[in-house]
């Protein structure tokens, strides 16, 4: 496809003068599916069905993280981790256990604890060529590097006028990890989300963990991947074969007419429990697991709303403009007609995370606040 | 703060071997630089160019003196003062100038402005406008170079050149980048062109221990030499050997290089904080009057005539610079806006927009 400015292609109305209209120029439109700014990119095929879910392959959260780093970085020399204790430590959580072993130390790169120096550091080495995963031991981490992680990684290519892309993958541990306390509990989806440029993947289960890492390092673009510290020892099928899960898919955990409760990360777990304590009432609920945030899979939302015409988005950051607040938003402009009651959300409660164990479970969006709401939802009307 | 004085004689000059044409050549750059400069500002009150505009004369010696210490293949990256490194690394006044005013035939498309000058096929990995964003960057390119030469093996040994003003060794990044090209032992070298001032305030009002800034290199075991950047000669002649050392030896390096702008921090400083006579003062050591002294005067290798042709040439280069980005195009809002967001956009990534590919980028 040529584009070019002449004078009869001109536009009217935006400012363009005699003099420019005059002025051909020879750029051209890009037509690859993939900015040339990323270089050569060959992206994993997502036509071939995905594997069962149903298996006995049992892995932990964590060994279907490190299985899909390991596979990628022996797919692609470019490829590589760095974090905090990554490499001789074994992993803080022992995700990238065994990984400095086979891959050696220039590749399993232990960091100081100098977030904004690594994080900033790795958008260089991105930038250069590299496909560096970087580990946030926690997210809440991250906030000493906001400004290479969302000043630099997602506006890199629009700023260098598509000259050089971002190919990084940020991962590490999101929410409340157990008794952490105020600082150390960050959900950062809803404030990192706002910004343009990057995609946000939060799995809730290790078949989910394993395709989505093994995409995110695929994509081009920078992925901001969250991870749960309470997650990390639950067990799942994670098939023997290769597979690749497509962003902007969301997965229908369970089925129900009654309400359809969106989440993703760790609270899939919290709805899955209330849907299970529902049905003994004789209360169905639609389990939506979005997988990944942006992009947000809001067909899927509305296409269950069709059949329950009732909406709980259960989301474990901060209400005030959050990712539920988002959700709500899409379903009011995609769904309000299949609506028959207001969206309702069940967010962590509005103050810092507190200590005390049973605080923080007040706290939490658990499946007592979850029933709650259905039950609210479904009896109003 | 006051300019340094040249200490090397005639007969241990590194750059004494360097051939006429070649100097000539730099001298030819750093009038672009200053003449880029003058037309820029004008264009600026003009309200031609808007936004934060940083002007880079007086330092031109600096850019002009490093880059060409280097190769083309060698990263380079910047902050916001960045058009004097982005004409001295080859782009073309032209792109340089159409940025600034905001037309698609600009560096970055006219979506990045004056702080954000990006070269990719002279390898200047842009303008970034956080003071020292820029530091953990270079640390990265110059990890990416050091891998790609020892872990992929399909590069050459390469050295990263990241400069940064005086206000932004006070930034926290800054010394996280210093730490870990020391601890990874990467080919970067942290320019400091030190002209004296962190905006409006002096170096001795906004850094400790202002007089002794290779100190902090050194705190970090980083080869840091103090140079004179108000003189190109100079510069070469020092940063020449550190810059091919840092290559050799894959390992950092830490310059102060000590210079000076003519104007204020950006085009809206009323400059309230110095004196006239303090400016005068470097302006009577001009480094592009004192290279133009040596080759007229000492190599005798360029007469009244040449510079004179030389200087109207080069008027006349950013003349039709100013013109052809006066005639440009302004990037299309169809193309444009939504356009260079993600690399691989897809559905549902905003409630808002449906993200695509642009135009090409002009330098591409």
């Amino acid at each position: 496809m040529v584009f070019v400015w002449t004078k009869g292609e001109a536009k009217a109305g935006r400012g363009v003068s005699d003099a420019e209209m005059t002025r051909e120029s020879p750029m051209t439109m890009i037509d690859s599916a993939i900015h040339p700014a990323v270089g050569e990119w060959d992206l994993p095929d997502f036509s071939k069905p995905l594997p069962s879910r149903d298996g006995d392959r049992m892995l932990q959260f964590r060994e279907a993280l490190r299985e899909a780093m390991t596979e990628e970085m022996q797919r692609d020399e470019r490829v590589f981790l760095i974090g905090e204790e990554v490499a001789q430590y074994n992993g803080a959580y022992k995700i990238s256990q065994g990984m400095l072993d086979e891959f050696g130390e220039k590749r399993i790169i232990d960091s100081p604890i100098s977030e904004n120096g690594f994080a900033g550091a790795m958008i260089g080495a991105a930038m250069y060529g590299l496909r560096p995963i970087v580990e946030f031991m926690s997210w809440s981490f991250s906030l000493v590097a906001a400004d290479p992680i969302l000043n630099n990684a997602p506006k890199m290519l629009y700023m260098s006028g598509g000259q050089w892309g971002c190919p990084i993958v940020f991962r590490g541990n999101d929410g409340a990890g157990g008794q952490l306390g105020s600082t150390h509990s960050w959900c950062v989806e809803g404030m990192f989300s706002n910004v343009p440029g990057l995609k946000m993947a939060i799995p809730s289960n290790p078949y989910d963990a394993k395709g989505l890492l093994k995409t995110a390092i695929r994509d081009p673009d920078p992925v901001f991947f969250l991870e749960s510290e309470r997650m990390l020892g639950d067990k799942g099928h994670v098939p023997e074969e290769e597979y690749y899960i497509p962003f902007g898919q969301a997965n229908l955990m369970r089925e129900g007419d009654a309400c359809t409760l969106v989440s993703w990360g760790r609270p899939v777990h919290f709805c899955m429990d209330a849907a299970e304590r529902l049905a003994a009432e004789g209360i169905e609920c639609d389990v939506l697991d979005m997988r990944t945030i942006r992009p947000l899979d809001i067909e899927s939302v509305v296409e269950s709303l069709k059949k329950t015409s009732r909406v709980v988005v259960v989301d474990q950051s901060w209400p005030f403009g959050s990712v539920a607040s988002e959700v709500m938003a899409q379903i009011c402009e995609h769904g309000f007609d299949w609506l028959d009651h207001q969206p309702v959300r069940v967010n962590t409660r509005d103050v810092p995370t507190p200590y005390a164990k049973e605080l923080e479970a007040a706290y939490l969006p658990n499946a007592d606040r979850i029933v709650e709401a259905v039950r609210k939802v479904v009896t109003a009307g | 703060m006051t300019p340094a004085t040249t200490k090397t004689t005639k007969n241990d000059r590194r750059s004494d071997d360097l051939s006429n044409e070649t100097l000539i050549g730099w001298l030819r750059d750093m009038q672009l630089i200053r003449e880029f400069e003058s037309r820029t500002m004008q264009a600026y009150q003009q309200a031609k160019i808007g936004g934060f505009c940083h002007i880079y004369s007086g330092q031109e010696a600096c850019a002009v003196g490093t880059i060409n210490s280097v190769e083309k293949s060698d990263p380079v990256v910047t902050a916001y003062r960045d058009h004097g490194h982005a004409l001295a690394r080859g782009m073309s006044a032209e792109a340089c100038m159409a940025e600034m005013f905001g037309k698609i035939t600009g560096c970055a498309k006219g979506k990045g402005g004056s702080m954000h000058m990006f070269d990719r096929p002279n390898n200047l990995y842009g303008g970034h406008g956080i003071v020292g964003a820029q530091t953990p960057l270079g640390a990265g390119l110059a990890f990416g170079a050091r891998y790609e030469w020892e872990v992929l093996g399909t590069g050459t040994k390469k050295v990263c050149l990241c400069y940064l003003g005086d206000g932004a060794i006070d930034q926290g990044a800054f010394h996280e980048a210093l730490n870990l090209a020391a601890l990874y032992s990467l080919p970067v070298i942290y320019i400091i062109e030190n002209n004296g001032y962190s905006m409006g305030t002096a170096i001795h009002r906004h850094t400790a221990n202002a007089d002794n800034l290779i100190a902090r290199g050194k705190s970090y075991g980083i080869e840091s030499i103090e140079i004179d950047g108000f003189d190109v000669r100079n510069v070469y002649d020092a940063f020449k050997p550190l810059a091919d050392d840092c290559r050799d030896m894959q390992r950092p390096g830490f310059v102060d290089l000590k210079t000076y702008r003519y104007q204020g921090h950006s085009m809206s400083d009323p400059q309230k904080y110095r004196t006239k006579d303090e400016v005068a003062d470097w302006k009577s050591r001009d480094p592009i009057a004192s290279l133009l002294h040596h080759l007229m005067n000492e190599r005798e290798c360029i007469s009244e005539d040449a510079w004179s042709t030389m200087e109207d040439e080069i008027k006349t280069v950013v003349r039709e610079a100013v013109e052809a980005a006066e005639a440009a195009p302004i990037p299309d809002v169809d193309t444009e806006l939504a356009s260079d967001v993600y690399a691989l956009p897809m559905d549902n990534l905003s409630p808002s927009e449906d993200y695509k590919h642009g135009l090409k980028n002009p330098l591409m």
